[in-house]
């Protein structure tokens, strides 16, 4: 977002970061099978935030305990939450969500990316918006749609 | 279980690309796709196997959607994400782009031709559906445009007898369109569905139509005589539940067999028979097959051959065609 542009949320709360994912004896076994959990997931999700120079993780936006992965049924669950009730980017971070998860997992995945319920003034409109494949593929042939949707994706230093 | 339904062949149709949409010609022996690489493919039958014939290319700047078959077979009419209809016509082996039908502000997201081959209806993202009129001079005139949804139209289809038109939506509706005066206007809106209607299709004699939805089910709906004063009036008869676990992208009415095939997000392939002692006002159908793996990812169409009973085609996100062959057994 250029600058003197008004910020919707100017004073967001931050969060800190959790820290680096402490690998197991068994997950450093290549034999023994590994399958995806919530924190690998989790990961992913280092996603930048479109209006502040943060991650959706030091907002609050995405938490490790709104993901939920089922490896053995290919299916990802994600809640996101927007820092104020009338956020207009909502659909916006929703959509980077869903593309980042999209681009990262393998194709067996279903992958629903939903606003937490009760935190935002159209949460249903968003979810909607967000489930409808054709409009999401739509929306990503949109070629200054996807440049927005890439910075949100792309690793800046923070 | 009894019947079965077993793969004939997998094509790989639009590799690294989705393939959304297949359409049988008149005659059963084309089928045509269509995906996000912006193309088009005729396949046909070579010895036992299926093979590409064709791809119709340059046609759209954008994902193709859907592409139908006009009724004497020698037209075809693609929509896309890039606004247009671009109607193709069959010259020996050969297609070659004959109009490009423009007017929607922004996706078509479905093409049907009437059952005379002289009008076509499109629908699009701006919530409009449009009515064409075509010529002997192969000259396409938009006749009509209405705005009856409030949101998205993802689907068009005509009564396979009557000048009836049919559309599904985003806002969860059906309506059905009539000629009146010159002028199609929205005779009924069909309420029922608890979220987006991706498909619908007639039964044989146009008496029924299926729809399919978000919502994850399927639902009848049967036409009854207009009460007086009263506009069209159809009903849900029927609605099939807890066999689908995620949206049903697609539903196709066998008009030769009465078997009713879906499409669906969870993967799966279905088939469903109509139990045939039933009581007409009160339907019963139940799952006669299915191959819950039948694509890699989402089933995004299914369509029964016209020709051949028992012959169907689906087509995935995963770019993959499969065709299959629906076997009732004694």
């Amino acid at each position: 977002m250029s600058e003197g542009t008004r910020l919707e949320n100017a004073n967001p709360v931050i969060f800190q970061r959790s820290g680096d994912r402490v690998q197991t004896a068994s997950e450093e076994d290549e034999d023994v099978h590994d399958p995806i959990d919530d924190r690998e997931i989790f990961d992913i999700l280092s996603i930048n935030d479109p209006e502040h120079p943060l991650s959706l993780e030091e907002l609050n936006v995405v938490e490790q305990v709104r993901v939920k992965v089922n490896d053995a049924e290919s299916t990802v669950g994600i809640e996101f939450t927007p820092t104020i009730p009338h956020c207009s980017m909502a659909t916006l971070i929703g959509l980077s969500i869903k593309v980042k998860l999209l681009r990262s997992l393998p194709d067996r995945f279903k992958i629903d990316v939903c606003i937490t319920p009760g935190t935002h003034a159209s949460e249903e409109a968003v979810n909607k918006q967000l489930a409808d494949k054709e409009r999401v593929a739509a929306a990503l042939e949109n070629a200054s749609l996807l440049e927005v949707v890439n910075q949100c994706l792309s690793t800046r230093s923070i | 279980m009894k019947e079965a339904l077993s793969l004939i062949q997998r094509l790989s149709a639009h590799p690294d690309s989705r393939c959304w949409f297949v359409s049988w010609s008149p005659n059963g022996t084309l089928l045509a796709s269509c995906g996000g690489d912006k193309t088009i493919r005729i396949w046909g039958k070579e010895g036992d196997s299926w093979i590409c014939k064709n791809v119709l290319q340059d046609g759209h700047q954008r994902t193709v959607r859907k592409v139908a078959w006009s009724p004497c077979g020698n037209y075809l009419a693609s929509a896309s994400f890039d606004a247009t209809t671009c109607i193709w016509k069959k010259k020996n082996d050969d297609f070659e782009s004959l109009t490009v039908l423009e007017g929607h502000e922004n996706e078509v997201k479905c093409v049907a031709w009437a059952p005379s081959g002289n009008l076509l209806a499109t629908c699009s993202r701006d919530k409009s559906v449009w009515v064409w009129e075509v010529d002997e001079e192969d000259e396409y005139e938009c006749v009509t445009v209405v705005n009856s949804h409030t949101q998205d139209v993802k689907h068009v289809v005509w009564h396979p007898t009557q000048e009836l038109l049919a559309s599904a939506s985003y806002d969860n509706n059906i309506c059905l369109y009539k000629e009146e005066d010159d002028d199609w206007e929205c005779r009924a809106t069909l309420q029922g569905h608890t979220s987006t209607v991706w498909s619908l299709c007639f039964d044989a004699d146009g008496q029924r139509l299926a729809s399919c939805s978000d919502d994850r089910t399927v639902k009848i709906w049967r036409e009854y005589p207009a009460e007086s004063g009263q506009d069209l009036s159809w009903k849900c008869v029927c609605t099939l539940s807890g066999y689908h676990g995620r949206a049903v992208y697609d539903v196709s009415w066998c008009r030769l067999t009465g078997a009713l095939a879906t499409a669906s997000g969870d993967d799966a392939v279905r088939v469903f028979k109509e139990d045939e002692t039933a009581n007409p006002e009160e339907p019963v159908f139940s799952l006669a097959a299915q191959v819950a793996r039948a694509h890699n990812q989402d089933v995004n169409c299914v369509s029964w051959n016209p020709k051949e009973a028992g012959f169907l085609a689906s087509c995935s996100d995963n770019g993959e065609i499969a065709i299959w062959k629906f076997q009732e057994e004694e």
